[in-house]
């Protein structure tokens, strides 16, 4: 494009109230100020495909749809945002890419999301995610049968191999030349990064006690690609990444979709999915601009997390679906997984300084692969960390009690911790779920009540975990060790996928068994979620669910 | 060693490291900028969300939890940086059933702090010394207090899900709290280079080494 600067608007303008992407533009991710032309669509005639939620999901899919020739309109709550004018390096500005509007929490093990919470922006839960990009242990799509716990996945992981592929080189991962886990797999795009001493401390623990690691597959570039320049290791990453070294769906799959002629609307919130009396979706209801607006589709994708897809499922019901849309199995909601985030910390004689970098730039997923002496069922994985300021000072005190002179004591000691923090699997427990509670949201929605409580194996796993990681730490030579022990991150679930319309809410396509012109297609499709971090496989799951749509258009099955 | 007329960071783990000399320079970018000096210009005073005696409470609070040195020329607004964030009304986006939203909490447990303190004292709660503060603090944390004036509400839930990290929150957003910790602070453009462990960049803070705090000292000055 050499013309787009004519459409260079000097005036600043606040993302967060008023709509950017609208008069057939939507904001170049990659300049100041910057525009890029976006083809829009009549709500009066129905789009191929409206979606709900731009993230890992969601945005994913706009952009493969759109390339496949769909007309796609994709909406998302949250604001459009140009990292490079938006950004801040600060922890607390840096939330307003959260989802911050109030969901209840209750359960044995009230869920608290704090830094881990999802997003609300253009782009999703990917615009503050740690890019962390793993594929599942294969066995994992077949848990069931072949390990003996959860569910398995409709999908072999064979498909699912080619579609890692596909999101790894899209997102040009940047990772080690041999990984030491699981069936052979392409070499990563581009070299790893630099190791920083917290992950050097990862890989001196995991050698003591003779286990395998490596360089994380992270998504944030080595060296520059296309308009984004390498990563330059201020470690804001979970703030939001202000140079676009970070690859997120922002900045990677929806320039892709804008061009192929996907619309995004901005600050759109759907609140209700309409359906005619045959049954079918008609299209969405989303307040933009201070009204209530409606968009005609004749397809309909929910794509907005694992919470707030079944909250617009459930907020959709009407007399012919009084428990929500595509609930027959009464499924919708239940399921819901956490993954288990609990960590290791201690301090380290020398400087560590673990603020610089992306978090996590080493793991192991030895505990993922090997099944010896567990007394548990699932995997977990481990990674160096690099908590900012305000988050480590919660985690401080919020572990171990501490606040006044004593906190500060260790608060100085900023700069020589350390930690280890695991990712790990939760077993699906239908109790586990998300409901609406009766307070609502600004728009007068009722917001979700989120229902968590940990299962024995779940904790079981834990214990293994914290024993295994601290025993590590030690063996690196870290020294004052105490345990995190409430954290959870990563939700999935509440909306699974299977081969069974009694047992399941979707099938292997992403498809709503009741309805066939609605889909889900974000992490809450997971039947189970691996000792993995999630958004790999939601992306290569929105892959895959493209090219099944393209072939059942092919033959007239849409 | 440095005198009176030096800035309140003097002494300490990074003695004279001020994360403010770089705010002109490449670590900085204009949104930062922005969103800083708006921080920095709130009025240590300034409330609209909590009354006088809800402040006057608070702030009490504020000094057991987060105390700060004693001569610290401008100490962080720890009270005002959390009534500013309530009147933004900045939610967490999760909250325990068991908790009212945050605005209301706070008034709640506030109200039932001085509540508890004027049956067990007679008197309200920032003019107790600061060993019976704490006192009531823990008590607080390990959920001992059930004054009428919680209206349900765990004390301990509200210590450990509001009022510990809120006011963490709060004083952790101050570059005078990131001066105490060494941390880098913003970060972009520039970024850093040095990653091993003892490497550090000529833009961070330097730590003090025993016998060797001029050192540091030195070299704090030159963080730009
Ligand atoms: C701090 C943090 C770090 C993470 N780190 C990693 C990591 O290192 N590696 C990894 O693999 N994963 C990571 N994750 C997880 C990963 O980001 C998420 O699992 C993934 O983005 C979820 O994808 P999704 O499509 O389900 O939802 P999201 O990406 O969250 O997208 C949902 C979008 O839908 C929108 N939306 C919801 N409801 C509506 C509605 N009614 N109307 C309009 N829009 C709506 C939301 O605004 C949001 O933008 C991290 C997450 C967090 C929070
Ligand atoms: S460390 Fe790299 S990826 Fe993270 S925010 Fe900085 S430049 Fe972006």
């Amino acid at each position: 494009m050499s013309g787009d600067r004519m459409f260079d608007d000097p005036m600043p303008d606040d993302p967060m109230e008023v709509p950017r992407a609208t008069n057939g533009r939507a904001p170049d991710v990659f300049r100041e100020g910057g525009w890029v032309p976006m083809r829009e669509h009549s709500e009066n005639e129905a789009v191929d495909f409206a979606i709900v939620g731009t993230g890992a999901g969601g945005g994913t899919l706009a952009c493969k749809l759109a390339e496949a020739g769909f007309s796609v309109v994709a909406f998302d709550a949250g604001p459009y945002w140009r990292p490079l004018e938006d950004f801040a390096s600060d922890e607390t500005e840096q939330r307003k890419l959260f989802w911050t509007e109030d969901r209840l929490c209750d359960g044995d093990d009230p869920l608290k999301l704090g830094d881990n919470n999802s997003g609300r922006s253009v782009g999703g839960s990917t615009v503050h995610y740690a890019m962390v990009s793993l594929r599942f242990r294969p066995e994992w799509f077949q848990s069931r049968s072949k390990l003996g716990y959860g569910a398995d996945w409709p999908i072999d992981w064979r498909e699912m191999w080619r579609y890692y592929q596909e999101v790894e080189r899209t997102l040009q991962i940047s990772g080690p030349l041999s990984y030491p886990w699981g069936p052979k797999r392409p070499r990563y795009p581009r070299r790893p990064h630099e190791l920083n001493a917290a992950a050097l401390v990862l890989a001196k623990g995991a050698e003591a006690l003779g286990i395998d690691w490596a360089p994380t597959p992270i998504a944030t570039l080595s060296s520059p690609h296309g308009k984004a320049p390498p990563c330059v290791y201020r470690g804001f990453c979970t703030s939001g990444c202000s140079t676009n070294a970070k690859q997120s769906v922002l900045n990677t799959w929806l320039p892709r979709a804008l061009a192929a002629g996907a619309e995004i609307r901005d600050l759109a919130m759907v609140g209700r999915i309409e359906t005619d009396r045959a049954g079918l979706v008609t299209g969405v209801h989303y307040h933009r601009d201070g009204q209530w607006r409606f968009q005609r589709a004749r397809n309909v994708v929910v794509a907005g997390y694992a919470i707030e897809t079944p909250r617009l499922l459930l907020n959709s019901a009407t007399d012919r679906f009084p428990d929500g849309l595509a609930n027959s199995s009464g499924l919708v909601g239940s399921n819901l997984m956490v993954q288990l985030n609990q960590a290791v910390w201690g301090s380290m004689a020398e400087e560590v300084r673990s603020y610089k970098a992306p978090p996590s730039l080493a793991l192991t997923e030895h505990w993922n692969y090997a099944d010896d002496g567990k007394d548990f069922f699932g995997g977990y994985c481990y990674m160096s960390q690099g908590p900012l300021p305000i988050v480590w000072a919660r985690t401080l005190a919020g572990s171990r009690g501490l606040w006044g002179e004593a906190l500060m004591r260790q608060m100085e000691r900023y700069n020589h911790q350390v930690g280890l923090k695991m990712v790990g699997e939760c077993l699906p427990q239908e109790r586990n779920r998300v409901t609406l509670a009766d307070e609502t949201d600004r728009y007068g929605l009722p917001v979700a009540r989120v229902t968590y409580s940990y299962c024995d194996n779940d904790k079981r796993m834990m214990r293994h975990a914290l024993g295994f990681m601290g025993q590590a730490l030690e063996a690196a030579g870290a020294t004052d060790l105490w345990e995190e022990r409430d954290d959870t991150c990563h939700l999935n679930g509440t909306a699974r996928m299977g081969s069974d319309p009694a047992t399941s809410v979707v099938d292997a396509d992403c498809r709503s068994w009741d309805i066939p012109n609605l889909w889900i297609c974000d992490g809450s499709v997971f039947p189970t979620v691996g000792g993995v971090n999630p958004s790999l496989t939601i992306q290569a799951i929105a892959c895959r669910t493209a090219d099944r749509i393209q072939a059942l258009a092919g033959r007239g099955a849409l | 060693m440095p005198d009176e007329t030096m800035p309140d960071n003097t002494s300490g783990r990074y003695p004279g490291y001020d994360v403010l000399a770089k705010r002109n320079g490449p670590s900085w970018n204009d949104k930062t900028r922005a969103v800083i000096d708006r921080r920095l210009a709130i009025d240590p005073e300034d409330h609209r969300i909590f009354d006088d005696a809800a402040w006057r409470t608070l702030k009490a609070v504020c000094d057991r939890i987060v105390p700060q040195p004693p001569k610290r020329a401008a100490p962080i607004p720890v009270a005002a940086l959390l009534d500013r964030r309530l009147q933004e009304d900045r939610r967490d986006g999760h909250r325990d059933v068991r908790l009212p939203p945050i605005a209301e909490a706070w008034r709640r447990g506030l109200a039932a702090l001085d509540a508890e303190c004027r049956r067990a004292h007679d008197r309200p709660f920032h003019d107790l010394g600061p060993d019976q503060q704490d006192a009531l603090l823990r008590a607080m944390q390990e959920g001992r207090l059930d004054d009428p004036a919680w209206e349900g509400m765990p004390s301990r839930l509200f210590f450990a899900s509001r009022l510990l990290p809120d006011i963490l929150e709060a004083y952790y957003s101050h570059p005078t709290a990131w001066n105490e910790i060494g941390f880098g602070g913003p970060a972009s453009p520039r970024g850093y280079v040095r990653m091993g462990f003892d490497r550090r960049d000529p833009w961070e803070a330097s730590e003090a080494k025993p016998g060797r705090e001029d050192v540091a000292w030195e070299e704090n000055r030159r963080v730009r």
